[in-house]
């Protein structure tokens, strides 16, 4: 295995852990509308992930650096041929966490409201985009040969790539829902089990589809496996949710998230964004990736970075691991 | 294709709207976090109550603030992928480097502990409640140190090879990028700039409530610590800037000639205090200067020769081929003295002002106020300054209290704009540089909306940090006197409302 394969697998990692933390971020803030009741009820939504959900978006800045660092020829091209979905994305990110921030800073009914708004709309359509953009990037785009995007935006929203975005939109509400079971009291607590499992029977179908198109077009034996593992552990997921176990409903998700994604890179490697046009113009580890040098030195940074990181992400789940209810909630807040 | 609409322009004119507006916050947050972290520090060490509102205070103004300032960044993690598709191929295996540190180290650590902090009242024991913020501050200097050396080496590639096959630069030396000069003297101007404008940032409000007399045992601990802060921050600045400007002299001597107006090289070189000129001919037309002070500047000898606008075209000319290798003098004329001109006034302000306010033992016995007085500011000995003066010298702090921000957004200006045609300078140019697959369209639509939306979020973030100002610092609860022994909060208030809630 040479640095650059590592480093496919390597930010890999980063978009799992993306999509594994912000996942159940972007769910909550869907689950604002569709689970809570009332104003106190968003707010028992929204502080479960209050302390954590700035770091959680971290990785997604660590993956774009890191493939800015390892592999410039895909940076380049993706988030320029993709640019006006990653302009929605960027600009629903930044509305989002000033949100979250800003929504108790005042307390005007209006003030609040518009926020609260902003926190669903800002967290629906992110999750729905990176789908659609993955689906892309998989299925292949007009690349050509000087490694150019040269399709439109009508061509990244095909059927597949938008059931993609389906797909990552009703599994992070669910992983979301799962998370709110998880973290909640009362009330509340019941009803997110209840959404759950319907929501989770939605995934099951848009996972099925996806991904065994996925398997159709591209797959081999390993993405079989871990599309296998995808459902397995979603089937899982759901009758731990039915019979109450909430932590494992919530691991289980989480595995849901990691061989979804997983099966997604593999069918990738060892192209990183393949051409449509031209299987010869396709971004590869290779024809993409950095120098061994840079990458050694990448390499070095992530292997001490990494594990520091997730032991202090780790510790902060474990600080704020007590339940949240209502009346944990001051009512007004300063 | 019309120039002003040329690519280019375009994405130049989106990367300086983002960029400056990002940069509003940053200096702010460096800043504040550490000074709100020695506040903590001092609350935790003392249990002086009035610490603790101060550090409730300023930290309220430094989350409105940073919220805003990672939100906006963002937007710089991706922009270059987005608008400069080129130069990120080109520059990728030296520039990515660093910017995937900044995440991986830094914004990891900012992010995460900041959660903690916000969040930790209830949670976490004080030390370890103070250890976050100290922790938040670190992942601030780290972010700007990887952030500064990725810059830095554009300013002054060094550690690197050009691979002509693969049309790219490609590192060699990654600890000569983090180590060489330009990147410590930047980081370190860049640094001492934050605390000069999280200096008057603080001065300025505490101003506000010591004309009114409101809140003022903790607006008088600010307003020192304020004084003390612009006046350090404001020597080193100088000292920084002088040293960055020697590097500058050597590795980019037409920046710093357009800096100065001086068009044709003169050994002893003066320093400009205004000028007026033509750029298409050349020279100016007006030109007040101080003689030998360039030369001085330059290097360290009042009769040395500095090299002309003029000069550094032809030699740039000889040597990457025919084409115009002069910057915007005017912007880079105008930038550099502003940038000086703001930030030494703010210094001044601040050297006047710890003068004005100075410690009890050098005051005679009658002038001096206790903890929950208005300071008496004293000019001469023995004789406070009228009721006028005072009211003036308050509203003067608090409206100058931007000025250091409007200096370090000039000095950004000056240094990026100032390094054109380049992008990497001697390197690449910035029109090589830009996504050839972008269109205008794209490019126009995209700079529309980040400019909407963060002149809203501008207005909106002022009126929030104006409402907390005014507010002034919270009382104290019980809850806040009695932090948590354990980690997580105690058993026995389990149900008690948290602390700190979105």
């Amino acid at each position: 295995m040479e640095l650059h394969d590592v480093w496919f697998v390597l930010i890999a990692v980063l978009w799992t852990g993306y999509f594994f933390l912000e996942g159940f971020d972007f769910g909550i803030g869907v689950l604002t509308k569709l689970l809570a009741r009332d104003r106190k009820e968003k707010r028992v939504l929204i502080n479960t992930i209050g302390p954590v959900w700035d770091g959680n978006e971290v990785w997604l800045l660590s993956a774009g650096g890191a493939t800015f660092a390892a592999f410039p020829e895909w940076y380049a091209t993706l988030f320029s041929g993709f640019y006006l979905p990653l302009l929605l994305i960027l600009l629903c990110l930044i509305v989002r966490g000033v949100a979250f921030e800003y929504r108790v800073k005042r307390t005007g009914e209006r003030w609040q409201t518009n926020w609260e708004h902003a926190i669903f709309w800002t967290s629906l359509l992110p999750a729905f985009l990176w789908g659609v953009a993955f689906g892309n990037i998989v299925r292949g785009v007009k690349i050509d040969a000087d490694m150019e995007y040269v399709g439109t935006l009508a061509d990244l929203l095909n059927p597949y790539a938008l059931l993609g975005g389906l797909l990552t939109l009703t599994l992070f509400t669910f992983h979301g829902a799962v998370f709110a079971g998880l973290k909640t009291l009362g009330e509340i607590r019941e009803r997110a089990r209840g959404l759950a499992l319907k929501l989770g029977v939605a995934t099951g179908v848009l996972a099925v589809a996806f991904l065994g198109w996925t398997q159709r077009d591209n797959g081999g034996t390993a993405s079989l496996v871990a599309m296998a593992v995808a459902v397995l552990a979603l089937v899982a997921a759901i009758g731990f949710t039915a019979a109450g176990r909430e932590g494992w409903a919530f691991g289980l998700s989480g595995v849901t998230i990691v061989a979804a994604v997983a099966m997604l890179f593999l069918t990738l490697f060892p192209n990183v964004m393949p051409s449509s046009l031209n299987d010869a113009w396709s971004l590869t580890v290779t024809n993409a990736s950095s120098t061994p040098y840079t990458l050694k030195i990448m390499t070095w940074c992530a292997g001490i970075a990494m594990p520091v990181v997730l032991l202090y992400q780790g510790w902060t789940y474990w600080v704020f691991r007590k339940r949240i209810g209502t009346q944990h909630i001051a009512d007004a807040h300063l | 294709m019309d120039l002003a609409l040329a690519p280019e322009t375009l994405a130049r004119w989106q990367f300086g709207i983002t960029t400056v507006y990002h940069f509003l916050f940053v200096p702010l947050t460096i800043s504040l976090a550490a000074l709100t972290a020695g506040l903590e520090t001092a609350w935790v060490r003392t249990q002086k109550e009035k610490y603790l509102r101060a550090t409730k205070f300023w930290g309220k103004l430094f989350l409105i603030n940073i919220a805003m300032g990672v939100v906006t960044g963002i937007v710089q993690e991706f922009q270059f992928g987005m608008n400069w598709s080129d130069y990120s191929r080109f520059v990728g295996d030296v520039f990515g480097a660093p910017l995937a540190f900044e995440a991986l180290i830094a914004f990891f650590f900012e992010s995460t502990f900041i959660g903690l902090w916000i969040f930790g009242w209830d949670k976490l024991p004080k030390k370890i409640h103070l250890a976050c913020i100290w922790m938040v501050s670190i992942g601030t200097v780290l972010s700007a140190y990887f952030i500064l050396a990725a810059n830095s080496w554009m300013q002054h590639p060094v550690g690197y090879r050009i691979n002509e096959e693969r049309g790219r630069a490609e590192l060699t030396d990654f600890w000569r990028v983090l180590t060489q000069d330009t990147a410590l003297t930047q980081f370190f101007h860049t640094i001492t700039a934050a605390f000069l404008v999280g200096g008057a940032f603080m001065v300025g409000i505490a101003a506000f409530h010591l004309a009114r007399r409101k809140h003022v045992t903790v607006m008088r601990t600010s307003l020192r610590l304020g004084l003390i802060t612009v006046v350090i921050a404001g020597m080193l600045t100088a000292v920084s800037g002088d040293l960055l400007g020697k590097v500058m002299f050597k590795q980019q001597p037409m920046k710093m000639a357009a800096a100065e107006a001086l068009w044709d090289g003169e050994a002893p070189a003066p320093f400009s205090i205004f000028a007026y000129g033509d750029v298409d001919a050349g020279h100016n037309k007006v030109a007040v200067e101080i003689p030998g002070l360039l030369s001085f500047l330059a290097n360290d000898d009042f009769s040395s020769y500095v090299p002309g606008i003029n000069d550094v075209n032809k030699a740039e000319q000889e040597k990457f081929g025919p084409g115009d290798y002069r910057p915007n003098i005017p912007v880079a004329y105008w930038g550099f003295r502003w940038m000086i001109g703001f930030g030494m006034a703010s210094f001044s302000l601040g050297m006047l002002g710890l003068w004005l306010t100075r410690k009890k033992f050098m005051l005679p016995p009658a002038l001096r106020t206790g903890e929950d007085e208005v300071p008496n500011l004293v000019l001469f000995k023995n004789k406070p300054l009228s009721a006028k003066f005072t009211k003036w010298y308050w509203i003067v702090s608090l409206w100058t209290m931007g000025f250091p921000l409007i200096a370090s957004s000039w000095g950004w200006i000056f240094t990026e704009m100032g390094r054109q045609p380049w992008v990497v300078y001697g390197v690449l140019r910035t029109s090589d540089a830009v996504s050839p697959g972008v269109s205008q369209g794209e490019v126009i639509a995209s700079m529309t909306v980040f400019t909407l939306l963060y002149a809203i979020l501008a207005v909106i973030e002022v009126k929030l940090l104006v409402k907390y100002v005014k507010a002034g610092p919270p009382e104290l609860t019980e809850a806040d006197l009695n932090p948590p022994t354990k980690i997580g909060g105690d058993h026995a208030d389990a149900d008690r409302p948290m602390a700190f809630s979105y």
